[in-house]
């Protein structure tokens, strides 16, 4: 029996990768903030305004909750379009809802915090995709261009993938066949999955957000038996004997 | 037990109509009572592949929304005894088809007119006139370009009548769902410019129903509204007269498939 997503009238969830541009902020004072971004949208004005940014802080700079608090102030009236403070801020879930934002990681969820107190909060969320394995789906037909299947634990497919077809599992991805679509492992920012196939001719492959079009891949592992990992940002392409 | 069978594509001018056409027509020259209806509404092909393009009073929409009963509707085929033929309509759109409207006609033809088949041809594309025509359907027959394209297209299709007909939401599982190859070209193959069978097969995974060679038969054929598989001396014609047994449940050796290749005697004479 063919598993796949079914079309549910109240909602869906759909795995996706959005392009989103990262606002790295190198200074928190207000006026010098509203006179470089204003300038920015003067020559740049709708697609700054339209492209959903998440904020950064750059390495060396001293993060004071309230000057950051004033920065996106600042930033909202100008008509930048924020969306989340990213996790490298040092500013807690809280601190962002108040200031109507989530935070997100930048690097597929293994970000080494610059304060020690957010450390404890970025493990604890970690531990359980690492190591709670929750069900496992097997497919065994084919599947199809334009099907579309979803796993919350590990995906294995015993038929081959067509072109078109798109493959997420929040844990890993085993095709004993041939892989033509898409394959999307650690969709919620798991980087320790990996992606096994028989027969690489991947339209696209990702692990925890880091793609790879068909294009990029390796020639000496196209049409081979392959696992992908990810190490730091890169994808490491092994050969399955 | 009346078969309802959907010739299908995704892809558009492969050869859905000729197909139907000459699956109906070689249906009913085997004994059985068969209708072949025309599901693409407003882009109306099917009556004159038949040649009855001259006596469509009523269509399938008309019968839908009562206008006329199915006795009325039906065209009676001329060349051939047990084919019936219900059209398209020509001036409305698809919304004028219900799954309701649609269940009921099928009924008609099913109690009122005792079928033994009916053949839907379906539009091109994933919308709703391509939905409509494979929702009823217990079999399927994918008709297939042997070129890139269309062979996405059709495993498309194929994904789509795992999980949209009457079938698969009941829990029957998916339905049979045949491949037929159409335009193809050994020669063709041979110089890489077309997929081979094995290419096809290998992608779409699904059972070979039967290789239909590119023809001139089949373009003479819609000329004179007469389905290619009346043109028994042509090979278009035999390809689709052995699809026909195949369906039936005949196992015969693909042909049309190899080049041909000619002798000495062949290249002197023409042959």
């Amino acid at each position: 029996m063919t598993v796949v997503v079914e079309e549910n009238t109240v909602l869906e969830f759909k795995g996706r990768m959005l392009m989103m541009t990262v606002l790295q902020l190198k200074n928190l004072d207000a006026n010098l903030l509203h006179q470089e971004v204003s300038q920015r949208l003067e020559d740049a004005a709708q697609w700054l305004q339209e492209a959903p940014v998440v904020i950064d802080v750059s390495q060396d700079l001293e993060v004071d909750p309230v000057a950051l608090m004033a920065a996106v102030d600042t930033l909202r009236s100008l008509g930048v379009n924020l969306v989340a403070l990213a996790r490298t801020t040092g500013i807690d879930s809280d601190t962002a809802a108040m200031l109507g934002l989530g935070t997100l990681s930048l690097s597929g969820g293994r970000d080494v915090p610059r304060r020690s107190e957010p450390a404890p909060q970025v493990e604890a969320e970690k531990v359980p995709t690492a190591t709670q394995r929750i069900e496992t789906l097997v497919v065994d037909q084919p599947v199809r261009s334009g099907q579309q299947v979803y796993s919350r634990g590990d995906l294995i497919v015993l038929a081959p993938v067509s072109t078109g077809a798109e493959l997420m599992a929040e844990g890993n991805i085993h095709v004993y066949s041939k892989l033509r679509g898409r394959a999307l492992a650690g969709v919620r920012g798991d980087g320790s999955a990996r992606i096994f196939c028989q027969q690489l001719n991947a339209e696209l492959v990702s692990i925890a957000g880091h793609y790879r079009v068909a294009e990029d891949l390796p020639e000496a592992h196209r049409n081979r038996a392959v696992y992908l990992s990810l190490e730091g940002d890169a994808m490491q392409f092994t050969a399955l004997s | 037990m009346t078969k309802i069978v959907v010739v299908t594509s995704g892809k558009g001018g492969v050869g859905k109509t000729t197909t139907s056409a000459a699956l109906a027509t070689g249906l009913a020259l085997r004994g059985f009572k068969t209708t072949v209806i025309d599901f693409d509404v407003g882009l109306r092909n099917l009556d004159l592949i038949m040649g009855c393009e001259r006596r469509v009073v009523y269509d399938l929409v008309n019968v839908i929304s009562g206008d006329a009963n199915i006795k009325q509707a039906l065209i009676k085929d001329k060349k051939v005894d047990n084919l019936f033929i219900l059209p398209a309509s020509q001036t409305r759109d698809k919304d004028a088809l219900t799954t309701e409207g649609v269940e009921g006609v099928l009924n008609a033809l099913r109690d009122d007119m005792k079928m033994d088949y009916i053949i839907c041809d379906s539009p091109a594309g994933i919308e709703k006139g391509a939905l409509m025509a494979a929702y009823f359907a217990d079999e399927a027959v994918v008709v297939t370009n042997p070129e890139v394209s269309s062979v996405r297209d059709s495993d498309r299709i194929i994904g789509i009548l795992a999980s949209k007909t009457r079938h698969a939401e009941q829990g029957d599982g998916d339905i049979p769902a045949r491949l037929l190859l159409t335009r193809y070209s050994p020669e063709r193959v041979e110089s890489g410019q077309m997929l081979s069978v094995e290419d096809v097969q290998e992608i779409l995974a699904i059972e070979l129903l039967g290789v239909i060679p590119e023809s001139q038969a089949v373009l003479n054929a819609s000329n004179s509204g007469s389905p290619v598989i009346l043109d028994i001396d042509s090979d278009a014609g035999q390809a689709y007269s052995d699809a026909v047994a195949r369906f039936l449940g005949d196992q015969l050796p693909h042909r049309f498939v190899n080049v041909n290749k000619k002798g000495l005697f062949g290249r002197l004479f023409g042959g």
